[in-house]
Formats: C-alpha cells, structure tokens, sequence
C-alpha cells in the first residue's frame, strides 16, 4: 500500500498544481486513510460508537484515542466496504460524556475553543459575507442562509451563527452534546430556533439536505476517512455554496504545540485527545476537496498570543489553520 | 529669582506632567449630579446593605441575591427584556447610548436608561443668557473627536463652549513656570471646556433623536439578580421568565422589573450598580475640598491657568464671552471660610491666589542670565511661547460658591457577568488635571466598541470574556493616569525646600524639552494611552 501512495502523490500533486509539493518524507507519513481509494482494513479495536442510545453506522476510527475535548465527532460509514460495525463503546467517549457537562463552562476543559471562537466567526462573517454579497456591517448578515455545522458539539459555533440570522442546523454523533446544545439554545430565543440532531453528516446526506453553507470545524481530524467525509459535505452543500473547514496541520510545529504543549505541558485538552498523524496539512486538505468538487478559495491560521490570551487570524497556517472552499456548480 | 538647583532627571520627568489647566471634571461634580439625578442616593445605598445580608463579602462578580422576605414584586404581567440596561444617565451613561446608536453594528440593540432625573424625560432647559453654570468639564481633544464621530458634537456647538489653546502652570515658589501651547503639537487647540449640563443636553438630543430602539426609565435601581435555574436539565414547562437563565433581573424603586444582557453601571461614584454587584474598591479620600464658582473678567480669557498653591491648587478656566471658571482645592476649613465670605472678598483673594499670594511669581528672565537651561534654548526653538504672564484679574463672581470633598476611589475590577462598570462608577480622581470626565467617555466608548465586537461574531454581550476585553483596554489607561494625578497632588502638598526645587526644575524641563513637552501634551490631550511611551 505504501508503495501505491508513493506513485500518485507526484501524480496528484502535479495535477493541483499548487505550488508546494509534498515531500518525500511527508508523503511516506500520508497516512493510509487519505490517499487510497481501498478501504483500510478493519482494525481489531472496537469502532468508534456513538452516545447513549444510538448507534450510527460506525466506521473505523485511526486509533483508540478520538475523543476530543471539541468533541466533534463525525463517523462516515464506508459506503462499499463493511466496516466493523460494533454496538461496544469507546471508552474515550465516555470520558467524553463525562465532560460534556461542562462545555458551556468557559473557564473548563473547552476553554482554548471558547477563546478560539470569536476569531473563527470573524474568519467566517468575513469570507461567507464576500461569498454571498451580504452587508457585513450589518449585525444580522446571515438572514436567510441554511447553514449546518457538523459536529457542533454544545452549540459553541451554531448560537453566534443564529445570531447573526442563519437558519442553522447542528449535528453531533454524541447525544449528550446535542442535549447540552439544546438546553442552552433554549435560554434564548434566538438561539432556539437552531435545529439539532443527533445524526453524521452521512445520514443527512441519504436525507438529501441541501444547505447553503456547511461548516465543520475540529472534526476532521477526528474522522476516519477524511475523503470520503469532505465528499459527503460536498454533497449537503447546494451548488456554488461555501464549506469551512478547519482543523490542525500535521506539521513538527504542530506536534509541539498541539500536541506536546496543550496536552502534556499546559493540560489544556486531555492526553490523546488528538493523533499527530491524523493531522492533515494544508495541502492535503486542499486536495481532497478538489476530489470533492470543492475548490478551496480562502485559507487563513489561527496564532495564539499567549500575553493576551487571545487568538488572531494570520497567514502562518503551521499549527491551526481554517480553510474556505465553494462548491462548482455542475 | 534665580534657580540654582541642579536637575534630578528622575524625579522631573514625572514631576514635569503637570498636567494643569485645571477646570477639568472634578469627579465630586459628578459625584453631585449624580446626587441630583438619583435623589437619596446614600439612603438606599443603606438600604440595600440591609437586603444584600452577609453575601456582600463574596468575590467580585457574585450579585447579591435580596433577601426573598424584602423583594418587591413586579408591577405588571409582561417583564421587558432589553439587551443593555444604562444604570445612569449622566454624561458618560449618555455617551455610552448615543455612541451605540451610532455604530450600525449596534444600532438595532434594545437599550433602557435607568434615572430618576426628571430632565431626561422632560429635556434640559438651558437659557443661554444665563452666565455659566460653575460646574464644568474640559473636554480633550481626544473626546472631541469621539464626540464628532458619534454624531453628538453638533448639537454641543449650539451652546457656549470655549477652546483653548494655551495653558501655564506654576507654582507659589516662584521658581519654575511651565507654558504649553496647542501649536506644539500642531493643533489648534489643548481642550475645550463645557459646561456640563450642556454636555448631557447635547448627549441627551442625540439618544432622542437617534433610530435605536430606548426607553428611559425615571426611577432607582434597587436590585438585581442573576435569574437562577438555567443551567439544569430540566426541559419541562418552565415558565418563560425563569428559563432565561442567562439575563439579569432589575428592579427598581417604582416596582417595575426588566431584563437585561448586560447591565452597565454609569451610575456616578456611589455607584448602586457596583454596590450590588459586589466589586470591591481602594481608594482614599484627599483631606482637600474644591471650591468651584463662575468670575468674571474684563475681556475674554483664553489661556487655562493653574498655580499649585501649599493647600491646592487653583485653576482659572476660560468658559467664554468673559466668563472663566474657577476650582480651587484646599483643606475643608478654608473651603467653608471661603464659601461664606462675601463676594468681594472672595474675588479679592481669588485675585491674591492667583497672582501674588504666598510667594512670588516666576519671571521670565529667569532663563536668560546664564541659566543652566540657557544652553537648552539656544538649540531648542520655543516657537515664541512667551514669558510667564500674569493671569487676568478677576472682577466679580458670577455665580454661587460650591463645595466638595475630594477623593480617589477605584474599582479593582471593572466587569463581572452581565456586569460592567463605566465612568466614576469605575473610578474617582482629582481634579487636578482635568482628567475625570473623559476616562469616563473613553470607557464608554471603548465599551460600545467592544459590544460591537461581539455583535459582529454573534456573541452574547453579557459574556465575560467579552467584557475583559473592555477591562484589559481601560484599566491600564485609568491606573496609569490616576497613579500621575495621585503623585502630583502628593509632590504638590509638601512644601520642603529640595522638593520645591525638584519641582521648579520639572517645570523648566517641561517647559523647554519640547519632546518632553509635545508628549506631555499628547498624554493630556488624550491622543496616547500611556505617557513617555510612544
């Protein structure tokens, strides 16, 4: 299999012409699940399943330890293969489970993601205004776009986009999040007009919904199969509509940061929440929404000052990057 | 009278922000119109003691909860729900509304004004042949701008406003003067001086004539809680009024009761608001009281003079059309003694303050016969400054005298959930520099800019890490400046000899290091946030 993937990568790359190529190096860390087109082998371990009560199509997940402390899970059924559906529950989602209490908690365990929020809005109003020739300053400039966010864990992104006007639907494969996400959208009414439910973006494609702009933040690199997630967002997507997607590079810095400093140094999310080599890095990000007729538009990064306590948009994408793409008509 | 004292770079740097121009908000004015608008304030700040019980203790940001047996109920079937609630409507309370409307980010926000003052519902009369009232604030530059820009200065320029674009301050010792000049930081003027029922009229015309959606409410804040029972999961029928977990419950002394995102305490400094929500505050107060009065002169003023006398200093601050305004700070015996003599004695002394009384004034040649400074003015173009002047003699009173303590008071923080603290509500200072009343609009503005913020990300503006924003912009700006004013009233009241010294050369420092004196001038007028760092 290695050696498969070695042979398309210059290939690929070629036909992206983009301007950096992915080096030999990196492309032996490709992990399997991104390039190839043969469905990984179901691993022993058990998949991944969802909350309480529900059980999803489940696919194979990298490793053990997905749980995040964003917790936005999406779990993509591999269409043609049959993955190992198992009913047993990850144990990293009832840790999960355990924490999900406190996600509207802005001092706790989400508390890089609430203060990461207001940069990703601000990434998001300005690049979904210019898309749809909306008046960005106005304080409603979302009214009448159908918006989903997958894997919207406790509705931190989905109440700033209602709001700001969208009619917003949240999804979450745990359902303790979707509980969470729905009593406190209901504290305000504007905020409870959000439409939550406890399903993966797979499901809402077999239900043909169509939104004008999906949204998926942290949830990539949690997924199993990133390409065929980014194809089932492309497909909840109507034509010429906007797809955001942000996640972590797989990058030495990353690793360092992400990985090294906020899980073992600062404790700031708990220890495996993310696996370096599910990262993604800007380019392979770009090349499989390509796959998915996405064509990626816009592409900024996240930079923490660690005086302020606070998150900027930047061009460095080396650690957190967020990436705006359109869907082609056909 | 020659100096011969060497200069101590250390201390004259800082002696040397001498921010005079007196006549700037005195925060007991506030502190007095706050009196007037909320009528009894001190009563029910007793009163709600009572009703807070023994939480008061807690940790900034706890809201007191009334006692259940004392609350009152709420008039009315329907609670209104409003985004901001104004505790205040004073000047900067005022600033706070109109900047909001302002901004189209924020325009569409629901805002009520809570103040028992009659003349925000009624209008504020003012009769321009009046002479002016005694109570005045200067307005800097800075605020000036931000006044334009929320669209209030127009109604401003209607009324008697005076700029000014020359300032001298000095000292009774006679050693050192220091004169500024708005051409030194090419501008045309250092300030403006208003008075303040003109600034809350204008402010008031502009809310009222503004689209946002407000409603002024003409009575006391009694008491606030955050409403409980949100966090649960319970999803049963809870009535409407307690699922709303995530606003503040007002209620206030005629019985009605709101809702409110984000309550704002402009509610002067015997803030109710910061009472009930429990910030804790340092301060102390000055043993020095301020007597303010409108005098006339014989042709118009156009210079902000202040002489640092032993007791306090003394400020003469032009109003307009021959009308200058006085504010004298000195320790509370005298300040009774000079209340209640007569006019012409008063004006008498006023005169011998100013000019010759308790020590010689500074003369100009001092500089000119081999001074240590000559050196300096040989390279440094003083752009014709002048000599030092004497102020223009004062030839009646034109208004009555008035009294007021002086304090520092400062909240040690500013926000809390649902929560901030704006204006003298947040903190006090002296008059000195004229400094009170535009920290007071700078918070506000700084506030309305960061609710826009939120707006634009669809964040909830009652949020607290939202508010911080607000608090990490204003309180290093408030801390720095009322640490200057605090220094200078303190380097001002001891009278000892190498002290004098020490003053007189951060005088002349001030005066002819044009670097020193164009930073200076900046940090007065507003234009930086921290001084000597640009």
């Amino acid at each position: 299999m290695a050696s498969k993937l070695l042979n398309r990568v210059p290939a690929v790359s070629a036909r992206l012409k983009c301007q950096r190529t992915l080096s030999p190096t990196l492309a032996a860390f490709t992990p399997s699940r991104l390039l190839s087109d043969v469905a990984p082998r179901p691993l022993p371990l058990p998949a991944t399943a969802a909350g309480a009560g529900d059980s999803p199509p489940a696919s194979a997940s990298p490793s053990p330890q997905s749980s995040g402390s964003s917790g936005k899970f999406d779990h993509n059924a591999k269409s043609s293969s049959s993955s190992v559906r198992s009913s047993l529950k990850d144990p990293e989602l009832a840790k999960f489970s355990a924490i999900a209490d406190t996600w509207w908690d802005s001092e706790g365990p989400f508390k890089p993601l609430h203060r990461m929020n207001p940069t990703r809005l601000a990434f998001i109003r300005s690049t979904l205004c210019r898309h749809f020739g909306k008046d960005p300053s106005s304080a409603r400039p979302f009214e009448g776009l159908k918006i989903v966010d997958v894997g919207c864990g406790g509705g931190i992104l989905s109440e700033p986009l209602a709001r700001m006007g969208a009619s917003v639907t949240g999804v979450d494969a745990v359902d303790k999040n979707i509980k969470i996400a729905h009593i406190h959208a209901a504290l305000d009414p504007v905020t409870s007009t959000i439409e939550y439910c406890c399903t993966t973006a797979e499901k809402l494609v077999e239900e043909q919904r169509k939104f004008d702009a999906v949204i998926s933040l942290e949830v990539i690199e949690h997924v199993a199969d990133p390409a065929e997630f980014c194809k089932s967002l492309s497909a909840l997507t109507i034509p010429e509509g906007a797809i955001v997607i942000s996640t972590i590079n797989r990058s030495m810095r990353a690793y360092a940061t992400a990985i090294v400093a906020a899980e073992y140094l600062l404790r700031w999310l708990p220890k495996g929440t993310h696996q370096w080599s599910s990262f993604l890095t800007p380019e392979e990000l770009v090349l499989i929404l390509q796959r998915s007729s996405i064509c990626v538009k816009e592409m900024a990064g996240f930079v923490y000052n660690p005086l302020t306590g606070r998150w900027f948009l930047s061009d460095d994408v080396g650690v957190n990057f967020i990436a705006f793409g359109t869907k082609s008509s056909q | 009278m020659e100096s011969s004292a060497s200069p101590s770079p250390s201390l004259s740097l800082s002696l040397s922000l001498s921010l005079c121009s007196a006549r700037f908000c005195i925060p007991s004015m506030n502190r007095f119109i706050a009196k007037s608008l909320a009528a009894n304030l001190g009563v029910r700040r007793v009163q709600s003691r009572c009703l807070c019980g023994a939480a008061g203790a807690g940790a900034p940001g706890s809201i007191r909860q009334p006692d259940h047996g004392q609350e009152q109920q709420c008039s009315g079937t329907s609670v209104a729900q409003y985004d901001v609630a104004i505790v205040g409507g004073g000047m900067v309370g005022m600033a706070l509304a109109c900047s909001l409307a302002s901004m189209p980010l924020t325009k569409n926000l629901n805002i009520a004004i809570i103040d028992s003052n009659p003349a925000l519902v009624n209008g504020i009369r003012i009769n321009k042949e009046d002479p002016p009232d005694p109570r005045v604030s200067t307005i800097t530059p800075a605020t000036i701008s931000m006044f334009r820009d929320i669209g209030a200065w127009q109604y401003l320029q209607q009324y008697r406003h005076a700029y000014f674009d020359k300032m001298q301050v000095w000292d009774y010792t006679g050693l050192g003067y220091t004169r500024y000049h708005a051409r030194d930081v090419d501008k045309d003027s250092l300030g403006c001086v208003v008075e303040n029922k003109v600034l809350q009229s204008s402010l008031l015309l502009c809310v009222q004539n503004a689209d946002i959606q407000k409603k002024i409410f003409p009575s006391r804040l009694v008491s606030m809680s955050l409403n409980p029972g949100s966090r649960s999961k319970r999803m049963d029928g809870i009535s409407s009024e307690i699922s709303r977990g995530d606003l503040t419950k007002l209620q206030l002394s005629d019985g009605t009761c709101l809702f409110a995102k984000l309550v704002v305490g402009a509610d002067g400094s015997k803030s109710q608001v910061r009472e009930l929500a429990g910030f804790k505050t340092t301060g102390w107060n000055y043993s020095q009281n301020a007597v303010i009065c409108t005098v006339e002169h014989a042709s118009e003023n156009q210079c902000a003079w202040q002489r640092f006398l032993p007791a306090g200093p003394i400020a003469l601050l032009p109003i307009g059309d021959n009308f200058s305004n006085i504010v004298w700070t000195m320790n509370p015996k005298e300040a009774l003694d000079r209340k209640s003599m007569t006019e012409a004695d008063f004006v008498k002394t006023v005169n011998h303050a100013l000019d010759h009384g308790f020590g010689p004034p500074p003369t100009s040649s001092l500089l000119e016969n081999g001074n240590i400074f000559s050196w300096f003015r040989a390279g440094v173009a003083t752009s014709g400054n002048g000599g030092f002047e004497i102020p223009p003699k004062v030839l009646k009173v034109a208004s009555e005298r008035m009294v007021f303590p002086l304090s520092l008071r400062h909240a040690k923080d500013y926000v809390s959930k649902h929560v901030a603290l704006i204006g003298d509500a947040a903190h006090t200072v002296h008059p000195l520099a004229g400094q009170g009343v535009n920290l007071g609009f700078g918070d506000a503005f700084a506030l309305s800019r960061v609710i826009g913020e939120a707006i634009a990300v669809g964040m909830d503006i009652g949020e607290v890490s939202l508010l911080k924003k607000y608090e990490a912009e204003r309180k290093p700006a408030n801390i720095a400046m009322m640490a200057i004013l605090d220094g200078f009233q303190k380097a001002y009241s001891v009278d000892f000899g190498p002290l004098n010294i020490l003053r007189a050369a951060g005088f002349h420092a001030a005066n002819y290091i044009s670097p020193l004196r164009r930073s200076i001038i900046s940090y007065a007028s507003g234009e930086q946030r921290l001084p000597l760092f640009t």
